[in-house]
C-alpha cells in the first residue's frame, strides 16, 4: 500500500515547528507503524535529509518510551501502544497526521520525541513506599486481600507513556498521578505516606504545568493499559481526606 | 520530613487544581438543589395565578418571625451569589490553567469518547451566567418588561412567554438547554470530583446525572411552552 | 586457529572464600571492609544502566549514603528493557512445602547452565533470592496473590517446584517499576544525581583505577565527562548484535565494550540464549521480535509438515501427515523441553525445508487439541492475553488457525568477566545483572534474570564494592586530567570520523547485515568452516561500515542515526569476538552448540575434561588477536552430568 504522511518537523526546542508532508510506498500491511516510519527514516537518510526522530524502545509495548498523535488521536487508531499498532489498521492511499504529545509539561526535543521528565519529578515528589533495602519483614508478614493486590496490579501497569496528558482538552497529568496514587494506596505497605503522598505529589502535578482534571475521560479512552479512569476519584478522595486530617508526617 | 514542610505543602494544596475543582463541585452541587427547589416554585405555575402568587409570596416571609422579612431570601441570594463567584472564579481559573498548559495546539484532534455535554461547559457556562442576568432583570426587577411590566410574577411570566415574544421564549428554552448539557457532566463531574467514583460505579453516577438533568430540563421547560401552547394563562 | 587468539595466563576469582558453600557469603561479608557513615558522604559512585541491576544499585547506595551518579540512554530510567521481562522471578522461599531450598535452587541453577558457572556465585544467588521477594513486597510491589492473601507461586521452566513468584505476565515491570520508585525517592533525597538521555561512550581509567566515564548528552551532544571513585556497569546484555532480538531497540555493548577495550575481560561472549517460544520475522523491514510466554508449551503441541514444502492450509493437513517433532525425539519431556533443546530442533526441521510461514522460518504450535480437551473458555482465561498479543502483531487470529513461532534470540550469558565482588579485571570497575557473565553458565533458567539482577543490585554489590571503596577517597581528578582528556579526544574524533564518511550505506543496513551473518554462523548451530566465513565477513563488513556508512546531521543535536552508527560500530567488534570465543569452544554446552561435538543421535555433547572453564577474553587491539585467560571451574558439590531429556 502506498501512504502519505504528514510529520511534525521539528528542529529543536526554541525552533517553531510544521508539517511535512512525504509518501511513503510499498507499505507491507504487517508492519508496525515504527517500522513504517523506519522506512521513511531510510529512504531520508539515502536522500540526504534529515530523518525523522522518535522516541521508542522496547517496541512490544510495555516500556512506554513510544507515543505520537496519529489522525488526532493518542497512540492512534487501535487502542494500544504506537509500536503495537500495525499498518493493516490504515488504507491504501491513507493520508496520515503524526504530531507529538504536546502539552507545556512534555516539551518538543526534536520532531515527535518530546521530555516527559515532569513524570518522573511528580514520581519523586511522593510516588514511593519508603523502604530502604534490607529492612523489609518477610514477604507473608502481611497478607494482602486478593481484591486489593489486584486493584494495585491494575493501577501499577502505567507505563508513563503520557498518552493520557496528550489526549486530554486540558493536557492534565492526572490520570498518571492517581494511577500512582491508587497503586501505593491499595497496599498496606502504602499506608503510613498515604496522605503526605498525595499532597505533595498533587502539588508537584500542578508545579509542572499540567492543566486540571475535568472528568471529561479522554485519557481513560487512550490509555494502551486502561488505568480506569476511577482512579482520578481515588485520588481526589484521598486528597480531601489528607486535607481535612491534621496529622502531620 | 518535619512537620512544617508537610503543613507548608497542605497548605500549598489547599489551592491546587484539585481544590478548585472540589470548590466547583460543591457550589455546583448547591445551584443544583436552588434549581431543583426553583422548579418546584415553577411548576405551581399550573396550579393558578394565586397559589404561583402566594408561593413567590411566602418566599419572602419564610423563617419570619425567627427572621426578618425576606431574611430568607436574602441568605439564600447571598448563599447562591457566593457559589455563582467561587464556580465561576474557579472555573476562570482552571480555563485558564488549560490554556496555558498547551500552549501549541493540535493540527488535527479527534475526540474518542468525551460526550458533547462534555465540551460545552465552558462557553456554555459562559451563556448561562449571561442568561442568569438577563433573567433576573426580567422576572425578579423586572426591568426588562417584555408584554408589560407587573407586580403579579405570575403575570411577568405569562407575559413574557407569549407567541409575540417569542424572542424571550428561544432566548430561555436556550438557556436551558445549556443548563440541562451543564447539569449532565457537572453532575458526573462534581461526583467523581468530590470523590464518589469507584469501581464499577461509573455508569450508575452517569445515570444520575442524566436523569436529574433531564428532569430539570423539562421541568423548566413546561411552564414557557405551557404559556406559549395556551394552557396556561 | 592459534592466528585468530593467543593464550594468556590462567586468572582466578580471589574473592571467592573457600570452605562449606553455605557459609562462603557470610565470610566474604565479613571479611569485606566497610565504610563509615560519615565517610561514605565523601565518595561518589558512577552508575551505568537503570533497569533492575542498576536501579536497585543506585537506590541503595544512596539510601546508604553514598554519592551516586546514575545514567541512562532512555529518557526515564523506568524504560530499561528489564520491564519487557514476562515471566516471573525466582525465589527458595518454599513456600509451597513442596521440598524446594537454597540447595535445590543452587543446584537448578548449576545444572541448568549446563556446569559452566561458579557454584559459590550460585549458591550465593540462591541465598539472596529470599531477600529479594521481601524487599518487593515491602516496595508494594503488586505480585500475584491467592484468596487468603499470600503470595502466589507457579512452576517455571521445567522445574519440578513452584519458586517462580509473578505478577501476571509483567513480572519484570512490577519489579523495575519497585526499583525505579526506590531510585526516585533517592533523587529526591539528594543522595543519586540523574541523567536521563546519557550515553556513555568511554571509561576513564586513571592509574589503573576506574574513575569515571565520558557520556554524550544525547539532547545537546555535548561530550561530558564525569568522575567517581568506582564505576559500576549495568548496562544489559547485546543480544542486539544479531539486529533482530527480543531486545529493545537502543539495547547495546557499548558500555561494556568501551571497558572491554579499556582492559575488562569479556567472558564467554558466545553464551546466547535463543528463545524458542517468539513470533516469526514478517518480512525484511521487520525491526525487533516478541517474545511469548513459553508456558504457551504447556497445552499447546508443536508441529510441521511430514512433507518438505507442504503450502496447505495447516487445518487441511490430515493428523498423519503431521510431524509433532518434539513428541516423537523428546517422549518423555515432548513439548516442554528446555529451551535450547526446542530452539535447535526447530532450527533442523525448518533447514530440512519443512517450516511454515514467509520463508519457511516458522513451527506451528496448536491449540485446536487442547480447546477441544478444555474448551474455549479455559484456553481464553489461561491464555488469552498472549492469543490477543498475537493477533495484533500478524493478524491472525490463533484460536481458529495454528500459531507460528520460531526461535529468536533472548538474552546473552555472557558478559564482562567479574570475581566474586563483581569487580572486573579493572580496578574499581564492577559489573552487575546482564551485563556481567556471572551466574547463569551457558545456558540460563527461566525467571532466573530477574532475580540475578535484583541480587547483585540490592545484596551483592552494596556489601562488596565497599572492600574496594575503603581505600577511597582516590586522589582528585577532573575533565583536565590527561586520561580524561585523552578519552573525552576519542570520543569526539570517533564522532567526527562517523559524521564525515558520508558513504552509501545506512546504520541499520549495515547492522542487518551483521545480524543475518551472526544468525547464520553464530546462531542456534555454530561449526568452524562457518564460524571462520563469518569473522571474514565481520572484517569485511567491519572496513565497509567505517568507508561507505552515511550518517547525517551534526553532533549538536538529538541524532538517532549518530546514536546507533556508535553502537554498531562496537556490536562490529564484538561480532568477531563472540565467533572467536564460539570456534575456540569445541564442546556443546547449553546456548552454545557446535555441530562437531554431538552425541550419535544429535545431543549436545560437552567436553568437560577440556572446556570446565570460563574463557576470559584480552582486548589487544581491533582485529587483532585477544589473549584468552581461562578460569578453571571447579565442582565440589553438584556433580557433572550430561544432560538428557529423551
Amino acid at each position: 500500500m502506498n501512504i502519505t504522511l504528514r510529520v511534525w518537523r521539528q528542529k529543536g526546542r526554541d525552533d517553531s515547528g510544521r508539517m511535512v508532508t512525504y509518501k511513503v510506498e510499498d507499505v507491507n500491511p504487517d508492519m508496525s507503524f515504527l517500522e513504517m516510519l523506519d522506512v521513511l527514516n531510510e529512504k531520508l537518510t539515502l536522500s540526504g535529509e534529515d530523518p525523522v526522530a522518535f522516541d521508542h524502545d522496547c517496541r512490544e509495548g510495555i516500556c512506554g518510551a513510544c507515543g505520537v498523535v496519529i489522525n488526532g488521536v493518542a497512540h492512534g487508531p487501535e487502542n494500544t501502544t504506537t509500536c503495537q499498532l500495525h499498518m493493516r489498521s490504515f488504507n491504501d492511499g491513507d493520508e496520515i497526521t503524526i504530531e507529538p504529545w504536546r502539552a507545556k509539561a512534555f516539551p518538543v526535543v526534536k520532531d515527535l520525541v518530546v521530555d516527559r521528565g515532569s513524570f518522573d519529578r511528580v514520581i519523586q515528589a511522593g510516588g514511593y513506599i519508603s523502604a530502604p533495602t534490607g529492612t523489609a519483614p518477610d514477604a507473608h508478614a502481611t497478607p494482602v486481600p486478593k481484591a486489593d493486590a489486584d486493584r494495585a496490579f491494575d493501577a501499577a501497569t502505567c507505563i508513563g507513556c503520557g498518552a493520557c496528558v496528550a489526549a486530554c482538552p486540558n493536557a492534565s497529568g492526572m490520570l498518571f498521578t492517581a494511577a500512582k496514587i491508587t497503586h501505593l494506596g491499595s497496599v498496606p505497605q502504602g499506608q503510613p505516606e498515604r496522605d503526605a503522598r498525595v499532597i505533595n505529589m498533587i502539588n508537584q502535578h500542578d508545579a509542572e504545568d499540567f492543566g486540571g482534571c475535568t472528568n471529561i475521560g479522554e485519557c481513560a479512552a487512550v490509555c494502551p493499559k486502561g488505568i480506569p479512569l476511577d482512579t482520578i476519584s481515588q485520588l481526589n478522595r484521598d486528597l480531601l481526606g489528607a486535607l481535612a486530617s491534621s496529622k502531620s508526617e | 520530613m518535619a512537620n512544617s514542610t508537610l503543613t507548608k505543602q497542605r497548605a500549598e494544596a489547599r489551592r491546587s487544581t484539585v481544590a478548585l475543582k472540589s470548590a466547583m463541585a460543591v457550589t455546583g452541587l448547591i445551584l443544583v438543589l436552588f434549581l431543583i427547589a426553583h422548579m418546584y416554585g415553577n411548576l405551581n405555575v399550573f396550579a393558578g395565578q394565586e397559589a404561583f402568587d402566594d408561593y413567590s409570596h411566602h418566599l419572602r416571609e419564610l423563617g419570619e418571625p425567627m427572621l426578618p422579612h425576606e431574611g430568607f431570601l436574602w441568605i439564600m441570594r447571598i448563599v447562591l451569589l457566593a457559589s455563582v463567584l467561587v464556580h465561576i472564579g474557579s472555573a476562570v481559573a482552571l480555563t485558564r490553567r488549560a490554556g496555558r498548559a498547551r500552549p501549541v495546539r493540535y493540527q488535527t484532534r479527534k475526540p474518542v469518547q468525551q460526550t458533547y455535554a462534555s465540551r460545552t461547559m465552558r462557553w456554555g457556562g459562559v451563556i448561562i451566567a449571561l442568561y442568569v442576568v438577563f433573567h433576573i432583570l426580567h422576572l425578579t426587577t423586572n426591568t426588562i418588561a417584555p408584554g408589560g411590566a407587573s407586580d403579579s410574577p405570575y403575570e411577568r411570566l405569562v407575559r413574557g412567554f407569549q407567541p409575540e415574544n417569542f424572542w424571550v421564549t428561544a432566548i430561555y428554552v436556550l438557556a436551558v438547554i445549556l443548563v440541562g448539557l451543564h447539569l449532565r457532566h457537572g453532575i458526573w463531574s462534581a461526583a467523581a470530583t468530590l470523590g464518589l467514583n469507584r469501581e464499577g460505579r461509573r455508569r450508575a453516577i452517569n445515570t444520575v446525572a442524566i436523569i436529574i438533568a433531564a428532569v430539570i430540563t423539562v421541568g423548566f421547560l413546561l411552564p414557557p411552552f405551557s404559556v406559549l401552547f395556551g394552557l396556561v394563562g | 586457529m592459534t592466528e585468530l587468539y593467543t593464550e594468556g595466563a590462567p586468572i582466578a576469582d580471589e574473592k571467592a572464600p573457600a570452605g562449606p558453600i553455605n557459609e562462603r557469603w557470610d565470610k566474604r561479608r565479613f571479611s569485606a571492609r566497610l565504610v563509615n557513615p560519615a565517610n561514605r558522604r565523601k565518595l561518589s559512585v558512577i552508575i551505568v544502566g537503570t533497569g533492575l541491576a542498576g536501579a536497585s544499585a543506585a537506590a541503595t547506595m544512596g539510601e546508604a549514603g553514598y554519592h551516586v551518579k546514575s545514567f541512562c540512554y532512555q529518557d526515564s530510567p523506568r524504560r530499561a528493557h528489564s520491564i519487557a521481562a514476562q515471566g516471573g522471578i525466582n525465589a527458595a522461599k518454599n513456600y509451597r512445602n513442596d521440598g524446594d531450598s537454597i540447595y535445590r535452587l543452587f543446584y537448578d541453577t548449576v545444572k541448568g547452565g549446563d556446569f559452566r558457572s561458579r557454584e559459590s556465585n550460585v549458591y550465593r544467588l540462591s541465598q539472596v533470592s529470599v531477600e529479594i521477594i521481601d524487599q518487593c513486597v515491602a516496595q508494594g510491589v503488586p505480585f500475584a496473590r491467592e484468596y487468603g492473601g499470600l503470595l502466589d507461586n507457579r512452576s517455571f521452566g521445567g522445574v519440578q517446584v513452584s519458586r517462580t513468584f509473578y505478577a501476571r505476565g509483567q513480572t519484570g515491570q512490577q519489579l523495575l517499576i519497585g526499583a525505579y520508585q526506590a531510585l526516585e525517592r533517592q533523587v529526591a533525597a539528594g543522595t543519586v544525581e540523574m541523567n536521563t538521555r546519557h550515553e556513555m561512550l568511554e571509561l576513564i581509567v586513571v592509574d589503573g583505577r576506574a574513575r569515571g566515564i565520558v557520556a554524550r548528552d544525547m539532547v545537546t551532544g555535548e561530550i561530558e565527562t564525569h568522575f567517581a571513585d568506582a564505576v559500576v556497569l549495568a548496562s544489559g546484555g547485546y543480544g542486539n548484535v544479531f539486529f533482530l532480538s527480543t531486545n529493545a531497540m537502543g539495547c547495546n555493548v557499548t558500555a561494556s565494550w568501551r571497558a572491554h577495550r579499556k582492559g575488562a575481560h569479556f567472558a564467554n561472549p558466545c553464551y546466547t540464549q535463543i528463545h524458542p517460544t517468539c513470533i516469526p520475522v514478517s518480512g525484511e523491514y521487520q525491526s525487533k521480535l516478541t517474545l511469548m510466554s513459553e508456558s504457551l508449551r504447556n497445552d499447546g503441541r508443536i508441529w510441521v509438515p511430514k512433507e518438505a514444502g507442504d503450502k496447505r492450509d495447516p487445518r487441511e493437513i490430515p493428523e498423519d501427515e503431521r510431524d509433532y517433532y518434539l513428541e516423537r525425539i523428546y517422549p518423555s519431556f515432548g513439548n516442554l523441553v528446555p529451551r535450547d533443546i526446542a530452539s535447535r530442533a526447530a532450527k533442523n526441521v525448518c533447514d530440512e525445508g519443512r517450516g511454515v510461514g514467509p520463508g519457511g522460518l516458522g513451527v506451528y504450535l496448536d491449540f485446536a487439541d487442547a480447546i477441544k480437551r478444555m474448551g474455549r473458555p479455559a484456553v481464553e482465561a489461561k491464555y488469552g492475553n498472549l492469543f490477543d498479543m498475537y493477533q495484533r502483531i500478524t493478524g491472525e487470529n490463533p484460536y481458529e488457525v495454528p500459531m507460528r513461532i520460531y526461535p529468536a534470540v533472548h538474552y546473552t550469558m555472557g558478559g564482562l568477566w567479574v570475581d566474586y565482588d563483581l569487580q572486573s579485571s579493572i580496578p574499581g570497575l564492577f559489573v552487575t545483572g546482564e551485563a556481567n557473565f556471572s551466574d547463569h553458565g551457558a545456558n540460563r533458567l527461566g525467571a532466573s534474570a530477574l532475580m540475578q539482577g535484583l541480587a547483585d543490585g540490592y545484596f551483592v554489590l552494596p556489601n562488596t564494592i565497599n572492600d574496594y571503596l575503603a581505600d577511597g577517597p582516590f586522589e582528585e581528578v577532573d575533565a583536565s586530567t590527561p586520561e580524561a582528556k585523552e578519552a573525552a579526544e576519542s570520543v569526539r574524533s570517533r564522532i567526527d570520523k562517523l559524521l564525515s564518511i558520508d558513504g552509501e550505506r545506512t546504520v541499520d543496513s549495515i547492522h542487518k547485515e551483521l545480524g543475518h551473518i551472526m544468525w547464520e554462523y553464530c546462531g542456534m548451530e555454530r561449526d568452524e568452516e562457518g564460524l571462520r566465513k563469518a569473522i571474514d565477513r565481520i572484517r569485511e563488513l567491519r572496513e565497509e561500515f567505517w568507508t561507505n556508512v552515511k550518517v547525517l546531521g551534526s553532533n549538536d543535536e538529538l541524532n538517532q542515526a549518530l546514536e546507533k552508527a556508535g553502537r554498531v560500530a562496537d556490536f562490529l567488534e564484538l561480532g568477531e569476538l563472540m565467533c572467536i570465543d564460539a570456534l575456540h569452544r569445541r564442546e556443546s554446552c547449553g546456548g552454545h552448540f557446535r555441530a562437531e561435538s554431538q552425541t550419535e543421535d544429535g545431543e549436545a555433547l560437552r567436553h568437560d575434561d577440556a572446556y570446565a572453564y570460563v574463557a576470559a577474553w584480552e582486548f589487544t587491539g581491533t582485529g587483532e588477536p585477544p589473549v584468552l585467560h581461562k578460569e578453571a571451574l571447579e565442582y565440589e558439590y553438584v556433580e557433572m552430568k550430561q544432560r538428557s531429556y529423551k
